[in-house]
């Protein structure tokens, strides 16, 4: 094999999205080498999209606030399956994290005091997420990228390099964390990647890896995810032999576009809502208080009177049921739909024309307004919006430990943000996750550090595999004959093809209402198409090649997509993001199983070419239980209604 | 709109000419390609991509106007491809894509746009005031309003793309942060809580002598061609400009102000 070039780094991050920069933010001020590595252009993370806010419990519009409610909201949204310990991290190290973004230049919209605004979103009890009209996930990208610059401008002034400490490694591409001793050694080495412009090969040599690359939506027809979206970080994590944990709940979106076609499951901001949007069906009627499930029936207003009360007078009226958790408003789109009484494109109607003045829906939803006008031909100030179900978030990631973010049984190995499981249980409450990055990506990147820095002797991954990176890596330019042995013969793939072919299986059979039967097919097909895309073939060359990458990412959609397929098939139950049709209720005894995902052989391949055989081994594991002082802040008629008797004896 | 009549499916023909190629040079290559109702020009190279050229470089990421990645020039008119209609077009008319002309191809339509990473550099950063602790920071909306403006900026680039001052003046690149970054600028001047002064740094001062604010002489390009309507020139550039003027004089301040007294 031809040489690779070889960089010495402390700790290499993957992903320059809100956790991964803000891990390295923390691991360069700790004073440790740290390389960012991202496939997009430094600021153009999937975070950019986030729209509706930062949940945090800074009390600053109604100071009936803290994080022990914040907490509670946030095991509620997630059906108590959340790992509470970094749910109450999570909620006591909010606000911070918000503060402090301030103090980088950050410009959050105002209280008239002058304080961070505060506005509501579904499950959370006051008004929680901090924002910027509805672009927050942009104020917070640009406010960390900017960070990042200043501190590249220390260094520059110190060492006269911008790059000395804090370099970002744009447009490139990780396909295998490296070990020491072999794929099933030790402690992770470093990280083997691509240059997407040159299609160059090199190797970031460090003790620590952050994993921060997102979620999976790519893997669905109908999602609100960007093209980054092929789950590289759970799929690396898993090949480096990491286990996955909570992947059968993913999350769709109440509302997403779903006219033009092209647009189809754009995000709608959850804002929208909780700025006081309604959702009608074709009838005109207001569905959502058919729709209450049993768990939240004290919680939540039984008529729209009161429901349009709340908004002026939250202590003495209950909040509307269009703010019900993300899952149950979901399904009850899906179903009003599937009853005949959608909109003429298949959604319901989602209005804020006629419960706000034009100017104020300019000031508070500017890109809402925008995206409508520009996309759809839709005044949303004077029309309802159509709105349907869309792809949006996996709840399901790395299994990690709770306070240092490392992931189990790779030493070196951290994982923060949508690639890291358990925070968010079966479902994620809006404004919870740029918060889950922000608290959770600090803790990586700290943990991380101290680990690179406490490492006495450098791991070396050995050169066999660094060939055998690159020779997957090149497999596509060769793709059709046998020249591989382990390839089952037949004609090269496009892997646009394939690609959509997945995302047709996982969209119809895995979807937002599953069925035994069909997730059984799904998994034979999962099985088909990953002996195709062994053979996934590309024309040109290496340079800025969007074939060739497609053909590369192909493995972790399918590696994730039958991690979900499979936990999916086990968990007879329906919980948050994970609906069965087949098991339509919650079963407090499913409370107590995490279903873990690992990589099936110990060799660390990706590919099999028997396709009955799966690549993905279930394990289950019981839930760790909830700490008392915790418990305690529920009441116990509240708790009953998830956790075992037994549970509640002790 | 085209005054053809719309077929069941709604879908057309189109006529594309895109250009390829790499650093080394290359040429326009016409296609022709199916059009669905309601698409976008990222659409249709999506769909050239999968049907009929697999390697055609493009950047992109949100398909949604939020990320700023796909911009490119549509018959020589720079914009995000995710946000351009195809039902703009007239249905006969063929499309030329380029990629955006002030930076050098890479490959296809993908430029290199590290001139704009350069440039963000070296505006030095927010100075937190000393005497506030995160969480003490008070600020009135009215007062944020403006630097909120610029901060709407996706970081596209096409602003940069489009100003004369670079587009075809290669040598101007070294002493011209452009208008994205004298923005930036701006919007840091405008902060409420920004301690650039204290800390013995004058914003102004070095936007006109390190940035080269002189070179703007306020045609508005930036703002035609700006996908979040912001409103560089009025809004930052002349303000910086009156700011800096200050300390020395600036002939085109004077004129912009006449420009935009004319326009009141």
């Amino acid at each position: 094999m031809a040489h690779v070039d070889r960089q010495t780094w402390d700790v290499v991050v993957v992903g320059a999205g809100g956790a991964g920069l803000r891990a390295a933010i923390e691991a360069r001020e700790a004073g440790l080498r740290t390389a960012v590595i991202c496939k997009s252009l430094f600021g153009k993370a999937h975070t950019v999209m986030a729209e509706g806010g930062i949940a945090a419990s800074m009390g600053n519009v109604n100071d009936g606030d803290n994080w022990q409610v914040h907490f509670r909201d946030t095991l509620r949204g997630g059906k108590f399956l959340n790992h509470w310990r970094m749910a109450e991290l999570h909620a006591r190290e909010a606000p911070d994290r918000v503060w402090e973004l301030e103090t980088w230049g950050a410009l959050f919209d105002r209280t008239p005091d002058g304080r961070i605004s505060q506005r509501n979103f579904g499950g959370h009890e006051y008004p929680r997420l901090a924002h910027v009209g509805d672009r927050t996930g942009l104020e917070l990208i640009r406010t960390l990228q900017q960070k990042i610059v200043s501190l590249q401008q220390e260094d520059e002034r110190e060492f006269g390099a911008y790059d000395a400490r804090l370099k970002v490694f744009q447009e490139c591409t990780v396909t295998r964390v490296l070990k020491e001793g072999g794929a099933d050694g030790g402690r992770v080495a470093g990280a083997f990647c691509y240059e997407r412009e040159s299609g160059r090969f090199f190797v970031l040599e460090a003790p620590a890896v952050v994993l921060a690359t997102g979620g999976i939506g790519k893997s669905f027809k109908v999602t609100s995810n960007s093209w980054e979206y092929t789950g590289d970080g759970h799929a690396l994590a898993l090949l480096a032999g990491a286990p996955l944990v909570h992947m059968e709940f993913v999350q769709f979106h109440p509302t997403g576009m779903v006219w033009p076609p092209s647009v189809k499951g754009i995000l709608v901001t959850e804002s929208v809502r909780g700025d006081g949007g309604v959702l009608r069906n074709s009838e005109g009627k207001r569905f959502m208080f058919d729709y209450i499930p049993d768990v939240f029936k004290e919680k939540y207003a039984q008529s729209e009177d009161e429901g349009d009360r709340w908004y002026d007078d939250p202590d003495n009226n209950r909040r509307p049921p269009e703010l019900l958790p993300r899952d149950e408003v979901a399904r009850a789109i899906n179903a009003e739909v599937k009853a005949g009484r959608g909109s003429p494109h298949g959604g319901v109607f989602l209005d804020v024309s006629t419960r706000m003045p034009a100017e104020v829906i300019k000031r508070r939803l500017p890109s809402m307004h925008h995206q409508f006008k520009e996309l759809a031909d839709v005044d949303i100030t004077a029309e309802p919006m159509e709105v349907g179900p869309t792809c949006h978030y996996v709840m399901g990631g790395v299994d990690v430990d709770p306070d240092t973010a490392a992931a189990a049984g790779v030493p070196g190995l951290f994982a923060a943000g949508e690639v890291a499981g358990g925070m968010h249980g079966s479902n994620r409450l809006g404004g919870n996750s740029l918060s889950d990055l922000l608290v959770f990506g600090r803790r990586a990147g700290l943990h991380a550090a101290e680990y690179a820095a406490s490492t006495l002797t450098r791991p070396r991954a050995d050169q066999a595999q660094l060939d055998a990176a690159e020779a997957e890596a090149l497999r596509p330019f060769s793709a059709e004959g046998a020249r591989g042995s382990d390839r089952a013969p037949g004609p090269a793939e496009n892997p646009y093809t394939l690609h959509q072919e997945l995302q047709q299986t996982m969209n119809d059979l895995v979807g937002i209402i599953r069925r035994a039967g069909e997730m059984e097919q799904a998994l034979e097909r999962l099985g088909e198409l990953r002996v195709r895309a062994g053979r996934a073939g590309v024309e040109g060359h290496r340079q800025y090649n969007p074939g060739w990458h497609l053909a590369l990412d192909l493995r972790n959609m399918l590696l994730v997509s039958e991690c979900v397929a499979r936990a999916a098939l086990e968990r007879e139950e329906s919980r948050g993001g994970h609906t069965r049709d087949d098991h339509p209720e919650m079963d407090r005894h499913w409370r107590t199983v995490n279903l873990l995902c690992t990589l099936a052989g110990p060799d660390g391949a990706a590919e099999d070419p028997d396709p009955a055989r799966g690549r993905i081994r279930l394990t289950r594991r019981e839930t760790p239980p909830i700490r008392r002082d915790l418990l305690e802040l529920f009441d116990k008629d509240e708790l009953v209604k998830y956790l075992t008797d037994e549970e509640l004896s002790r | 709109m085209s005054g053809q009549e719309t077929g069941p499916s709604g879908a057309y023909t189109a006529h594309f000419r895109v250009w390829r190629g790499d650093a080394d040079g290359g040429g326009l290559e016409d296609f022709r390609v199916e059009v669905h109702e309601g698409e976008v020009v990222l659409d249709i190279i999506h769909r050239l991509q999968a049907t009929q050229a697999p390697d055609l470089a493009v950047r992109w990421n949100c398909k949604a106007g939020k990320c700023g990645s796909c911009s490119a020039e549509i018959n020589g008119r720079p914009r995000l491809m995710c946000m351009t209609r195809m039902s703009v077009f007239d249905r006969t008319q063929t499309l030329t894509v380029t990629p955006m002309r002030a930076f050098p191809v890479i490959r296809d339509l993908v430029t290199d746009v590290s001139f704009n990473y350069v440039k963000a550099r070296e505006v030095p950063a927010f100075v937190p005031p000393a005497e506030l602790s995160p969480g003490e920071y008070r600020m009135q909306q009215e007062d944020v309003n403006r630097s909120q403006e610029f901060r709407k900026c996706i970081e596209c680039f096409l602003c940069q793309d489009t100003c004369h001052v670079v587009r075809d003046h290669e040598e101007n690149k070294g002493a011209f942060a452009g208008p994205r970054f004298l923005m930036r600028i701006a919007e840091l001047d405008m902060h409420p809580l920004d301690a650039a002064s204290e800390a013995g740094l004058d914003r102004r001062r070095t936007a006109q002598d390190e940035h080269g604010l002189g070179y703007c002489n306020i045609t508005k390009c930036c703002t035609e061609v700006c996908p979040e309507q912001i409103r560089i020139t009025d809004n930052a550039l002349i303000p910086l400009k009156e700011r800096a003027a200050d300390r020395k004089y600036d002939p085109l301040v004077w004129l912009g102000n006449k420009i935009r007294r004319r326009g009141d």
